[in-house]
């Protein structure tokens, strides 16, 4: 599928990564590659292994890699702490965002900007620059400034909390995006909001991956290719038409691609 | 939840109060008995009425027992085996600091308090007390010129008897526990603090202390006199050098409000805490009670207990004036096998008294950590209220926390409040700072102090930041 010529190196490459928690193994070798530009769907019923897939990439410490490689820009990070992966461009949107009580979203923001910044050389930012910062991007997810003095994620309703994700996306300017169900749970306008924040963000330079269940993000979004994963292995690719006939027929129809493999 | 090879890749960072100062003290014989307590009494020239005071005490402590209500266990303290007063040899009388021996002012320029009239402080009066004596207190011409008297108590008896003889053991009687009748036998210094009417004092006072012998205990007692309509913010900070056994301090704390008046005491206590194997470690046993005797006074404890193999203390308020307050701010982390047994008691006895209890326990390693507090509404108190939140917080999965809130209301036109809550560091909270480029160490801390912020907004500002840092640095290589 991905055997067009590419003008430019990959930014995530993932070679046969095979990953397990409490020996348990959840990836059996999956392959992906995503270059700059590139929108990527993984779709797949709940437990395949999608959102292992996606921590795994944000270097969760419950899993352990057993084999394989992920490669981000030409290195090897498998065995990069979280907070390295972040600060270097990875981002990961969480399907279910986490309750931090206590610490002001606006001071976990600037921290967190201020990590990627330094790793990329830009002059931290103090409070007050920060502010300004952040007011520009609160617009792309049309969020009230109210949120930042609220505590990270604490009493958001679901659709909150996914803007906020889309928010940090927004500050963190990454390389490549993998979200995982940031579609789940949200109505139509939340949705709208979401996918056109994600657009605004996306440019030509950086990569994305949409871990979702439903079309209807898709629609927002146009993939360029969607993945199938079942049972930890990435069992079908496709372009964007693949989605559209998984919603038709179902995964029951993707199963027999498991007894051909 | 676990992440080991995290922790064990964290550096730990050693106390660094730790060390000794070489120093040639004088030391009376081990052991506890009336010639001992009728000897302190006469190196210090004491007056009757507090060789009296002392005897008494002695002779209640002999009949009482070691309190064993505590949720803590330790090894039994042997008595006799402690020295009950050890002081740096110095000169008979030192008229200025220049007279200090220079080891001495060395010792607590390294603890980051400089004496000399050059390195002072310049926002906050500082008496210095080492093991058993006071060496020194700044700022002392200009709070005269107030008519505030800050100095050693042991000076305090010399040139205030008057005051002394009035208040001592007004609020924390001899016979009130095993520990403030043992300190009211043996007391060697600690500070005085008078603020007379009308008088807001200029500036924050604080006391340092230092134990810095090994095999003597230290027994302050500090007392804080705050006239009508007048108002002081105290300071208190604790540390010790690092040695395998166990040094007992009791201390006795007492203040007065009196009439529209205010006293603010913060403390950070970080005593040696034992290493991670819980060997060595001060044993600290304090009874700090106020007594806000005047209408409308307020007295507000608030502390940062980080140290001290064991801690077993309970700041409380007796609020007898008409719409008096009282209020409890408390953070206490214990870590490795460090004990902490602490709260308060707000006893209302006047009508349309207020009390407010917050307090914050951390527990991480295997030590545990206990909030333990007595809110009680007396017959009179009628329109009176108390607001108590208690909150945990566990680090790992080995260390453990109690609440126990003790309710008594004899007024039912009073109300009560109670609210606790227990949460723990998850792997995902960490997870998902880290996966935002946050540092696994700078996300335990963000995640502790927003876990205290309600606290550290009550310290004053200095001490804010020191306590932010000081939990920090303790909790350095605990998460797992």
């Amino acid at each position: 599928m991905q055997s067009k010529m590419k003008e430019s190196d990959p930014i995530l490459e993932v070679k046969n990564l095979s990953a397990s928690t409490d020996n348990l193994p959840i990836l059996k070798g999956v392959s992906l590659t995503v270059y700059p530009g590139e929108i990527h769907a993984i779709m797949g019923r709940n437990g395949c292994g999608k959102s292992t897939f996606s921590k795994i990439i944000a270097g969760h410490p419950s899993y352990e890699i057993t084999n394989g490689d992920i490669k981000f820009l030409g290195e090897n990070i498998n065995s990069l702490e979280p907070e390295e992966r972040s600060q270097s461009g990875i981002f990961l949107g969480f399907q279910y965002p986490i309750e931090i009580p206590g610490v002001s979203n606006l001071e976990f923001l600037r921290v967190s900007t201020n990590a990627r910044r330094k790793f990329l050389n830009k002059e931290e930012l103090d409070t007050f620059d920060f502010e300004e910062l952040v007011k520009e991007k609160l617009e792309i997810v049309k969020m009230d400034q109210a949120f930042l003095s609220r505590s990270v994620n604490q009493g958001f309703s679901g659709g909150e909390k996914k803007r906020n994700e889309i928010l940090q996306m927004a500050l963190l300017e990454p390389k490549i995006a993998i979200l995982d169900e940031t579609d789940s749970g949200l109505d139509i306008d939340a949705l709208r909001i979401v996918a056109s924040g994600i657009k605004r963000i996306s440019n030509a330079q950086t990569g994305i991956i949409l871990i979702t269940h439903y079309q209807r993000l898709l629609d927002e979004i146009k993939p360029n290719y969607v993945h199938v994963m079942s049972d930890g292995q990435i069992i079908k690719t496709g372009e964007s038409d693949l989605a559209l006939e998984l919603e038709k027929k179902g995964y029951e129809w993707t199963d027999s691609f498991i007894k051909e493999t | 939840m676990v992440n080991e090879n995290l922790v064990k890749d964290v550096v730990k960072e050693p106390y660094k109060y730790g060390f000794v100062t070489d120093i040639e003290t004088e030391k009376i014989a081990k052991g506890l008995n009336e010639d001992i307590v009728r000897l302190i009494s006469q190196k210090k020239e004491e007056p009757k009425f507090l060789l009296d005071f002392r005897i008494k005490a002695f002779k209640k402590w002999q009949k009482m027992k070691e309190p064993d209500w505590a949720t803590l266990g330790y090894k039994e303290i042997d008595y006799q085996d402690i020295i009950y007063y050890s002081a740096p040899k110095q000169k008979e009388k030192i008229s200025s600091l220049d007279e200090v021996d220079p080891k001495l002012l060395e010792t607590f320029d390294k603890l980051g308090i400089p004496l000399t009239e050059q390195k002072k402080l310049t926002n906050v009066a500082v008496d210095a007390v080492f093991d058993s004596v006071s060496i020194a207190t700044t700022f002392r011409e200009e709070l005269a010129e107030h008519g505030v008297i800050f100095c050693s108590i042991s000076e305090a008896v010399k040139n205030h008897a008057d005051l002394i003889e009035k208040y001592l053991g007004t609020v924390v009687p001899a016979s009130d526990n095993y520990f403030a009748a043992l300190n009211s036998a043996v007391f060697s210094d600690g500070s005085f603090v008078y603020i007379p009417k009308g008088v807001n004092c200029p500036m924050d006072l604080s006391s340092y202390f230092r134990i810095n012998s090994g095999d003597s205990g230290q027994f302050e007692r500090t007392l804080i006199i705050a006239e009508e309509s007048s108002s002081v913010s105290y300071l208190e900070g604790c540390t010790a050098p690092m040695f395998d056994t166990n040094t007992l301090h009791a201390a006795v704390v007492e203040l007065i409000a009196l009439d529209d008046a205010s006293i603010k005491y913060s403390t950070v206590q970080n005593w040696y805490a034992g290493d991670e194997e819980g060997i060595g470690g001060i044993f600290n046993f304090v009874t700090k009670r106020g007594k806000c005797l005047g209408k409308r006074s307020k007295i507000s404890w608030s502390q940062v207990e980080t140290g001290s193999a064991i801690t077993w203390k309970y700041p409380s308020c007796l609020l007898l004036g008409e719409e008096s307050v009282g209020e409890f701010y408390s953070v206490a982390l214990t870590n490795n096998l460090q004990q902490a047994d602490t709260g308060t008691k707000m006893i209302h006895i006047g009508p349309k008294t207020k009390s407010t209890i917050v307090s914050k326990g951390i527990s991480a390693g295997k030590s545990k950590n206990s909030y333990r507090g007595l809110v009680k509404m007396g017959r009179k108190a009628t329109g009176s209220r108390n607001y108590s939140q208690c909150d945990s917080m566990l680090i790992g999965d080995q260390a453990s926390a109690n609440t126990f809130p003790y309710i008594k209301s004899q007024q039912p036109n009073s109300e009560i409040e109670h609210e606790a809550s227990t949460c723990r560091i998850s792997e995902d909270q960490l997870f998902y700072l880290q996966s935002r480029g946050i540092e696994f160490e700078e996300a335990v801390s963000m995640m502790v102090s927003g876990f205290c912020r309600d606290v550290f907004n009550q310290l004053p500002m200095e001490f804010a930041a020191e306590a932010d840092k000081l939990l920090a640095l303790k909790l350095e290589g605990s998460v797992g």
